[in-house]
């Protein structure tokens, strides 16, 4: 194993230790990340941009700013990062996977963007997901698929699968996710991963192409919980530039991890929800939430179950919701400002190349949700679906209320199945979206969740996931069990989930590629 | 539009439109006025670029009003604090939560292909303004004043008409994307009969004067601050029921208000007499022709499918905030004039000569800057009003301040300037040639007040007519008038009259 190998084993944690000793130069640290992409993605597929020049003038200017005596920016300075592509980063071309905007370069950073940048965490890439983060698999990218470093026959999840995949392939320690309706914590699960949602408008959206407004949320991604946790504070806090963020100060979560591993969770209240597993569940997975639960019992926690009747309910008011905002959000694709733009040849109208443009640029997914979403807003429609799904919005987020009077977090399996092949599912959406059944909930009700690994599902040897969800701004309880958790089941397995995978192929010459 | 490309039917509606007095005798018409104001925030509804007019296209631009992707809005406080203004000072109730809506429809000068409008929740509604007509004052009922964003610019070239089809290509300025807008939305105004247009004109112009005076925009209809669109429908005189509505747009001066309501009313009336229907549409008013025209038949009923805006979070204002941009009102206009009528001890005609011509203001800002007040009231009522009228522009457009005014006044009074003079001094200030003085000094404008150049022109005028003198000194004072004349040529008009006739009369003895 070379020192390069060394440097993308490690922790975002012990990588900015090493950063801060001056063990290893932030420059070093990016180097070794940007030629661990060079030798696997070309069989992950997990980056659809590689920025090593941009990553490695940040990682210099980290160093250079050491060598000037200056206290590090951040507690993760000098760490690098895989930026999910619905993010939008100056001059990095960013397409939210759609051909739409294939070219464009964003000439504005996301508040998400300036806070890593500020913060000395280093941008490594771009990472793959589903076009506009519509999916569950990465499938729907317009720029292929990404495999699952457990087995790159599978899917990593979506639509963060490109991060989650570049984590469990060791090319980036850290990864931003955006989830509205299980994309952060359902490749998280997939992949071995670690994924946290905060509570809606914990983290500004100001920067993220918006898919359904009322529900995205980005949040961090890790192979850590207190990895994740430190990410989380980076990225976190009120922007005046989005009107839905919060203003409240940020969750102490890197102290609440802390806590769970120093003192544990003895005394906490546990609630398993009685609707988030059972039928549709795959046995390996139900198996690997029991033994979760024994563990969290055995950590002294007090493990009740609650009842969350209008969970039945959520997915389908999820796919009325979402569509909806998504085909007003997506409207603004049209050719006239940027991207995309088809039939321009002086001899059609501006409608007209409108109209081939959307037609040629957004995949078959996007138009799918666009057309849901334009019939359930429709006069005559509108309070039939999109009121009806308001409703029950509202009913899910009592069911929440009664549940909390119960339990201080809730937990569930993250996904009901373990990754599954790629192009298993492609022809059948209903299957598709069944994947999201326990992180939609959540969602629904703007609550924080988070992703952990629960070991692998013993029918099919691929990892499973523990979903932790919390009362909105309550992530410290949140990261306080998720931490307690890690820890607890790292001891009982003697080995970190992620340290079995095995290895990947590599290509032949690891430094040669810059970019694509 | 013009009518060139007016279609055989519209033709027909033309050709036969009815008489007016006619079509009031067999129909009672029912208005609907619906009133865009531009409000004069610094920067942007949902960002912080400035809204400057006449700006070079697309320099007043970010990525929020560009709608790049992951770009969001923020409401503008200011723009919420003037629409609430606009709401009191119209009696309407205030919406203590009320929420954005998202009106979903694709046009190339919208760049989110929505707009950001208030729909079911205005932040103002149910509230009224009372209309001087002639001597009559009309309560019309409002309905709701909601905020909402301006679209681009669309500018297309080629093709005959100058509207998006039949163009070879169009420019887009999304400099006015964005601007805050307020809609206010009157409820129908019924049982005017005859004194429609005028109500209808009378109406806007309040309003404009109301909304002018609370400071939240310079309602210019011509440069597109204010706009209005006519709904106007016919019933059968004495039914209830109110007949099939249209929507004229694009109706950008008051006069215009009231020709398109009165056109409308006269084709209404032709198409039902001779048993047509009227089909609800959009038309345009032609400024030249004053005449409206049907705008594009749509095959289907638009569908804006709105929802509330989830990129924003509901306007909640306070009721203190409220009660305290309640109490900060400006006195209203009309209430205002009273006082300034009785200060200023104008006559009733007068004051509704000078509110007509819209020069209030002007009056009080030129008393403010040390006039007079009938003189301020005369000159901007005669001079004044003679040049606005023959330039075209309103009073407030010359080139020329209230305080620029009140020099003038302040020199004639001074006797600096003759009221000839004086007149000259306005057309130099109005020419752009700088402050009166300047133009007094440029032009060599002042009165001669200097005896011993004045008496050195008598002296010559009285040698070259010596038959003047002797007529004088005989009693036929009346001959002075020719030594006068001679003076004034000589000074080129410069001389004080009673000045030259005070020193010849000295000088003969
Ligand atoms: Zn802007």
């Amino acid at each position: 194993m070379s020192l390069n190998e060394d440097l993308t084993r490690m922790s975002a944690v012990e990588l900015a230790h090493a950063v801060q000793t001056g063990e290893a130069s932030a420059v070093e640290v990016a180097t070794a990340h940007l030629d661990r992409i060079a030798a696997v993605d070309g069989a992950v597929h997990a980056f659809l941009h590689v920025d090593r020049e941009g990553a490695l003038a940040q990682a210099a200017a980290v160093d250079a700013a050491r060598a000037a005596g200056n206290p590090p920016a951040s507690p993760l300075a000098g760490v690098p990062l895989a930026l999910k592509d619905i993010v939008v980063q100056k001059g990095v071309p960013t397409t939210a996977a759609s051909k739409i905007l294939e070219g464009w370069i964003p000439p504005y950073d996301a508040t998400i963007t300036t806070k890593l940048k500020e913060a000395g965490i280093v941008i490594l890439g771009k990472t793959n997901l589903d076009e506009f983060a519509m999916g569950s698999s990465t499938e729907n990218s317009a720029y292929g698929p990404t495999g699952n470093p457990w087995d790159l026959t599978r899917i990593p999840g979506g639509s963060g699968g490109g991060s989650a995949a570049a984590l469990a392939a060791f090319e980036a320690p850290l990864a931003i996710g955006t989830d509205t309706g299980g994309s952060i914590r359902q490749p998280a699960a997939v992949t071995g991963t670690v994924g946290a949602k905060p509570t809606y408008g914990g983290v500004s959206r100001y920067g993220l192409i918006a898919l359904a407004s009322s529900l995205d949320q980005a949040g961090p991604c890790a192979r850590t919980v207190l990895d994740a946790a430190l990410l989380h504070e980076a990225i976190a806090g009120h922007d005046p530039r989005d009107s839905t963020s919060i203003p409240e100060p940020v969750p102490a979560v890197v102290q609440a991890v802390r806590r769970g591993q120093g003192d544990g969770i003895k005394g906490m209240r546990i609630g398993v929800v009685t609707q988030l597993g059972g039928e549709g569940y795959q046995p390996g997975v139900l198996d690997s939430f029991r033994a979760a639960v024994a563990q969290l019992a055995a950590l002294g926690a007090e493990i009740v179950e609650v009842s969350c009747p209008h969970f039945e309910y959520a997915l389908a008011a999820y796919y009325l919701i979402q569509p909806s905002e998504c085909s007003s959000n997506l409207a603004r694709f049209d050719a006239m400002r940027y991207g995309l733009r088809v039939g321009d040849d002086g001899n059609h109208s501006a409608e007209e190349v409108m109209v081939a443009t959307r037609g040629a640029g957004f995949g078959a997914e996007a138009k799918r949700r666009i057309m849901l979403g334009t019939y359930a807003l429709s006069a005559g429609y509108y309070d039939a679906y999109y009121g009806s799904a308001q409703k029950v919005r509202t009913l899910i987020k009592r069911d929440f209320e009664g549940a909390f009077g119960a339990a201080d977090v809730l937990i569930s399996p993250t996904t009901p199945v373990t990754a599954f092949k790629i192009g298993e599912k492609v022809d059948d959406p209903m299957a598709m979206y069944l994947n999201d059944l326990a992180t939609i909930p959540a969602s629904l009700a703007g609550i924080p969740a988070m992703s952990v690994p629960s070991g692998l599902a013993a029918d099919t040897s691929l990892p499973a996931g523990l979903q932790i969800m919390a009362p909105a701004l309550g992530e410290q309880a949140m990261y306080r069990v998720a931490g307690a958790y890690e820890q607890a089941r790292n001891a009982a397995a003697g080995f970190a989930l992620l340290d079995r995978i095995a290895a990947l192929p590599t290509a032949a010459v690891p430094t040669a590629a810059a970019g694509r | 539009m013009t009518t060139a490309e007016l279609t055989p039917a519209e033709w027909a509606a033309l050709d036969d439109v009815a008489d007016f007095d006619e079509a009031i005798a067999a129909f009672d018409p029912v208005l609907g006025l619906e009133v865009h104001v531009e409000l004069g925030t610094a920067t942007k509804m949902f960002c912080s670029c400035a809204t400057t007019f006449g700006a070079e296209p697309n320099t007043q631009v970010c990525p929020v009003c560009l709608a790049l992707p992951g770009a969001m809005p923020v409401v503008n406080g200011t723009a919420v604090e003037y629409a609430i203004r606009i709401g009191l000072a119209l009696n309407c109730s205030i919406a203590p939560w009320c929420r954005f809506a998202r009106k979903n429809y694709f046009y190339p000068d919208m760049p989110k292909n929505f707009q950001t409008s208030q729909y079911d929740e205005p932040i103002a509604f149910d509230g009224y303004l009372d209309v001087p007509v002639g001597d009559e004052i009309v309560r019309v009922e409002i309905e709701r004043a909601h905020m909402e964003e301006d679209t681009g610019k669309s500018t297309h070239i080629g093709g005959a008409t100058g509207r998006i089809h039949g163009a070879e290509f169009s420019l887009l300025d999304y400099n006015r994307a964005g601007v805050p807008l307020v809609e206010i939305v009157s409820k129908p105004i019924v049982g005017t009969k005859a004194s429609a247009p005028e109500v209808a004109r009378a109406y806007v112009a309040t309003l404009q004067d109301l909304v002018r005076s609370l400071g939240v925009s310079d309602v210019r209809m011509d440069q597109g601050s204010m706009r209005c669109d006519v709904n106007l429908s016919l019933t059968p005189a004495g039914n209830p029921v109110f007949g099939t509505r249209t929507e004229t747009k694009n109706v950008n001066s008051l006069r215009s208000v009231e020709r398109a309501a009165r056109f409308e009313i006269c084709r209404q009336a032709s198409v039902l007499t001779a048993g047509g229907e009227i089909r609800q549409e959009t038309r345009h008013f032609d400024e030249l022709a004053g005449t409206t025209a049907s705008g594009r038949v749509k095959e289907t009923a638009e569908d804006y499918r709105y929802f509330p805006e989830p990129d924003l979070v509901p306007v909640a204002p306070s009721a203190q905030w409220v009660e305290q941009i309640r109490a900060a009102l400006p006195e209203l206009p009309w209430v205002r004039r009273e006082r300034l009528q009785r200060d200023w001890g104008f006559t009733d005609l007068e004051m509704r000569d000078l509110t007509n011509a819209r020069g209030v203001e002007l009056v009080a800002q030129t008393v403010a800057a040390g006039a007079g007040a009938g003189d301020a009231r005369s000159w901007w009522m005669s001079y004044l009003a003679q040049q606005a009228n023959s330039a075209g522009v309103e009073l407030s457009e010359l080139a020329i301040t209230p305080a620029q005014v009140a020099a003038v006044i302040g020199l004639v009074s001074s006797g600096s300037l003759t009221a000839a003079l004086a007149r000259k001094v306005v057309d130099g200030v109005l020419a752009g040639e700088g402050e009166p003085a300047e133009v007094v000094e440029k032009r060599g404008l002042a009165v001669v007040s200097d005896d011993s150049a004045l008496q050195a022109a008598i002296d010559e005028a009285l040698a070259a007519q010596p038959d003047v003198a002797d007529k004088i000194r005989s009693g036929k004072v009346q001959a002075i008038g020719a030594i006068v004349g001679a003076v004034m040529k000589a000074t080129r008009g410069q001389a004080d009259a009673a000045k030259v006739r005070e020193l010849t009369l000295k000088t003969i003895g």
